[in-house]
């Protein structure tokens, strides 16, 4: 891609020393650059889920459209899915982690930095592998949660699904990886005087994120290599017609899924929690709760998979247990939500773009979560399982949650990345385009489910009310388009002519923004003294420096 | 707390995610395997028991070998760290064997639910057991050729080599326990 080249350009000049060109990437291990790959790669795969989403959505456009058959649909959604997942939201969130977590710990580098380049590999050449199965037969076609026995080669007889599997497994690795290479940096290189409790949020949510992607993955690739002995050695684990089981996948899948919702979305609250406070002009309100409620979230997250599981009937025991467990998930997510909304009260807010879309997140993200506590009550779950209220459901988290805070944090940390400012104009339009069609595309999706639109039917009768729906949330689709269409010219047009940014464009405090931008291969010819939460703003107002405030004599 | 061994113990945390997975699994069908081969009918818990005593005994050797890496006896952690490599591979000799033995007998990955998650488990386990012999005879061909210079970041670095040798020997306790002591009750 085009912006590719560019931000190769424009984002290392220092590096051409070294290596020219391509090359320079390449054969990098600084952390900036490969934090900028991860990012490209999650733009380019983002592009391609994009169409399929589009393609879904110009299929169940009209009832009993045959622009796609069910065959094909089956491919795209799984892909869809599955892209969107492994290949758009966990490299974007591992890609800002790996840029911005050394530079906020005033580290030279992550901690193992060819493992790292490893991890990106892995992850590129993971997403290749997975794309590669429309040439050799087929896409998986199972879902993105490949249910056995569909997964099975007896129902599923491309090799689609073995493709997925060795695709996510590369990825798993990377991915374990690299979380190992976050906490080891995080614990072993923070610059003296940066406490545990002076360590920024988004530092924080990256360090229990870790902890998640390697307790979580791991359960994921032991229940793929058993899913590829079902497939490449005949074995039958999960076959329940040769006495394997069908709900063991669920329980291994769902053991690794539920954790993996806030794999991808504690980093988005990293995000926000950065963003909000810096234009609020204010420290975030209860930093000790927004740390320790991410503790909460990751534990609790490990104990409420088989709310995914309600319709398989387990019993009532189970069923209660999960209830409790999952509803108790809202009370530290709650407690985010009024700490960011605390930080705004009284604020000199600054409506830029980024904190436009922070504030967006906090609206739509609370729409997915108060959907979400719907589901974790098992008898509402029954009735709207595997319906569109459910697509709906984790469109809004997924996207109106770890989507808008990726924006808000590209929008803030782009002319740290490169030099240069996006534009505002631009932005203002990519965000209410973005707002208006997300809001098309999946609000009414909320409705169709209650009326029994079940998901991932390839089309439908003319039942009242289906249609006009079902052409508003393909109308939102093609507006979400025109909005990341903004997006990337946005950031094609401010790379070549974009303002400087200078070192701190957002009268920002995190170390970070004390260097040049963008960063010196180094980082940092000096680290500030670190005294406080916020280093850069002691530095600037001595006389209003957080501990002195904190001491009462400010 | 130094980079190397904290890294190898995050790493140990995630694997043991993985293995408790595959034991699950054997755990799960251990009462309907299916027709065909069980553990109590197909495997040898004192023979595979003996072998178990050169993985385990491998352990101490490797402790011995860093022990002597910090003491800058090159030639004792030679030999340690060799004598370890060879208990590990003897080790997996008998695993080859028990495995030739069990194919022989038609007990191969898809014969029943037993069958598949024996050689899911211990194979993966085996896996490890050989990574772990590739890392080891690393450092000890590193420590042979005179390159290390004695530094403490070395030392760290070989205790993490050992670190993550003493977790394969755990979790075969466990596997042992589980898979072979269990049938033999």
């Amino acid at each position: 891609m085009s912006g590719a080249a560019a931000a190769m350009r424009a984002g290392e000049p220092s590096r051409a020393a070294a290596h020219r060109g391509l090359l320079a990437w390449v054969a990098s291990v600084d952390h900036k650059q490969i934090g900028v790959m991860y990012m490209l790669s999650a733009l380019l795969f983002f592009g391609i889920g994009g169409f399929e989403a589009l393609l879904i959505r110009v299929q169940l456009a009209v009832p009993n459209n045959h622009f796609l058959g069910p065959d094909t649909f089956n491919q795209i959604f799984t892909m869809h899915g599955t892209t969107m997942i492994f290949l758009v939201v966990m490299p974007m969130l591992a890609g800002m982690s790996i840029y911005a977590v050394p530079l906020m710990i005033g580290a030279r580098d992550v901690a193992f930095p060819r493992l790292n380049a490893l991890s990106f590999w892995l992850q590129l050449f993971g997403g290749f592998l997975l794309y590669f199965s429309f040439l050799a037969g087929g896409a998986p076609n199972a879902g993105w949660f490949s249910y056995a026995p569909l997964s099975e080669p007896t129902f599923s007889i491309s090799n689609g699904v073995t493709y997925w599997v060795l695709a996510l497994t590369c990825l798993g690795i990377g991915s374990i990886a690299g979380g190992i290479n976050m906490i080891v940096t995080i614990v072993t290189l923070r610059v003296s005087g940066q406490t545990i409790r002076r360590l920024p949020l988004f530092v924080w949510m990256t360090l229990v994120n870790s902890f998640l992607i390697i307790m979580a993955l791991p359960v994921l690739n032991g229940a793929l290599v058993m899913l590829l002995a079902d497939r490449l050695l005949n074995a039958h684990i999960f076959s329940p017609a040769f006495g394997g089981s069908a709900l063991l996948w669920q329980h291994y899948f769902w053991g690794f899924g539920h954790p993996e919702v806030y794999i991808m979305i504690l980093p988005a609250f990293g995000i926000i929690s950065e963003v909000i406070p810096v234009f609020s002009g204010k420290p975030i309100y209860g930093y000790e709760f927004v740390a320790a409620s991410t503790v909460a979230i990751a534990f609790l997250s490990f104990t409420v998979w088989a709310h995914h599981m309600f319709a398989v009937g387990m019993g009532h025991v189970f069923e209660l247990f999960f209830v409790f467990t999952s509803m108790s998930i809202a009370v530290p997510t709650g407690i985010k939500i009024f700490n960011w909304s605390a930080t705004l009260y009284h604020g000199r807010i600054r409506f830029t773009t980024s904190m436009m879309f922070a504030l967006g997140f906090i609206v739509m993200f609370t729409i997915g979560g108060l959907t979400g506590v719907s589901f974790a009550v098992a008898p509402i779950d029954w009735q709207l399982t595997d319906t569109y209220y459910l697509v709906a459901h984790f469109h809004y988290v997924l996207f109106g949650g770890s989507a808008l805070a990726i924006f808000a944090g590209l929008y803030y940390w782009f002319p740290k990345m490169t030099g240069r400012m996006l534009n505002e104009r631009i932005g203002r339009w990519h965000f209410w385009l973005t707002i208006v069609g997300l809001n098309l595309t999946f609000f009414v999706q909320h409705p169709l489910g209650m009326m029994g639109m079940p998901r991932r039917v390839y089309t439908y009768p003319d039942l009242p009310g289906w249609m006009i729906l079902n052409m508003i949330s393909t109308i939102g689709a093609f507006i979400l388009l025109a909005s990341v269409l903004m997006f990337l010219w946005n950031i094609v047009s401010s790379l070549s002519s974009g303002a400087p940014a200078g070192d701190n464009p957002w009268d920002a405090w995190t170390l970070e923004w004390a260097t040049s931008s963008p960063p010196p291969p180094e980082n940092f010819a000096l680290v500030p003294p670190v005294h406080g939460r916020r280093p850069l703003w002691d530095l600037k107002y001595p006389d209003r420096a957080d501990e002195l405030v904190a001491a009462g004599e400010g | 707390m130094p980079k190397a061994k904290l890294a190898v113990g995050l790493f140990i945390l995630s694997e043991a995610n993985f293995f408790a997975l595959l034991i699950i699994a054997y755990v799960y069908f251990h009462a309907y395997p299916g027709p065909g081969p069980t553990a109590a009918s197909a495997l040898n818990p004192l023979r595979t028991g003996m072998f178990s005593i050169a993985l385990f005994a491998s352990s101490a050797t490797m402790i011995l070998g860093v022990r002597a890496y910090r003491a800058r006896s090159h030639r004792a952690t030679l030999a340690w760290l060799t004598a370890t490599v060879v208990l590990g591979g003897l080790f997996l000799g008998g695993q080859a064997l028990e495995y030739a033995g069990l194919y022989r007998r038609g007990v191969a990955v898809n014969r029943n639910l037993f069958a598949t998650t024996f050689f899911t488990l211990t194979g993966f386990h085996g896996l490890h057991v050989f990574i772990g012999l590739v890392a080891i005879a690393i450092v000890a061909a590193l420590s042979a050729s005179g390159r290390l210079a004695g530094t403490e970041r070395e030392a760290d670095a070989i205790e993490a080599v050992g670190i993550y040798w003493h977790f394969v020997d755990a979790v075969w306790v466990g596997i042992f326990s589980i898979v072979y002591l269990w049938a033999w009750l």
